[in-house]
């Protein structure tokens, strides 16, 4: 498994905590952001995630590497789906491994921030009466 | 002139209704790519942001594009 992927259909969870478990680790943090049913009190029915895949994968290869600096990580996991996401799966999950849960804390929610700023990945909610890029207006 | 070629995703590809156009611009400077494609498409000035990057790398606007150099539209991005 690569540290970092972008998926067509469901992300394994479970490989990506075993990618980022070592003997050496005391604590393993996931991140997992699944896709919820409504949005400002509109009923959202699915999500579709569109990426630039060559940048998007460099992005997060970025994120990995800069948290590996500034944390003592075993290792690091960064995954998301593309396409078309029902209600309640994931559409990322980011697994860390360090000696103490702290790095792993931190480093965990460093990635998702990053990546909710950096990553060229773009969602779209679907309703019932329309669909819209999430976050292009202001 | 410079012909530029430029990919689009999410709500850009929707302004441009394509996903590939050729922009026309003096010297192929970003600012210069940026103001053109506003002029001839006033929705990006909508959008909360418009980056660009080139091959695989956010670039600033005054970054000059390179023959053969493909240039990528990043609107607002929003995984996770």
């Amino acid at each position: 498994m690569d540290a970092v992927a972008l998926h067509t259909t469901a992300l394994p969870t479970t490989a990506i905590e075993a990618f980022v478990s070592t003997p050496t680790s005391g604590g393993i943090v996931i991140f997992v952001g699944t896709v919820r049913n409504q949005t400002r009190n509109k009923a959202v029915q699915h999500l579709f995630f569109e990426a630039y895949q060559p940048m998007a994968l460099s992005e997060m290869k970025k994120i990995v590497e800069a948290a590996k600096t500034q944390w003592p990580l075993h290792k690091i996991a960064i995954h998301h789906r593309l396409g078309n996401v029902a209600i309640g799966e994931a559409a990322v999950v980011i697994a860390c491994s360090s000696a103490h849960r702290q790095a792993a804390f931190e480093a965990c929610a460093y990635a998702i921030n990053t990546l909710k700023e950096t990553v060229p990945i773009w969602k779209k909610e679907f309703f019932e009466d329309g669909e819209v890029w999430v976050a292009a207006h202001p | 002139m410079i012909t530029t070629e430029i990919i689009a995703f999410g709500i850009a590809k929707d302004i441009l209704k394509q996903k590939k156009i050729l922009c026309q611009s003096p010297s192929g400077k970003i600012s210069e790519i940026r103001q053109k494609l506003i002029a001839d498409y006033p929705e990006f000035e909508r959008l909360s942001s418009l980056k660009f990057a080139v091959e695989t790398r956010y670039v600033s606007d005054d970054y000059v594009v390179k023959s053969r150099e493909i240039v990528v539209l990043i609107p607002p991005v929003s995984g996770g």
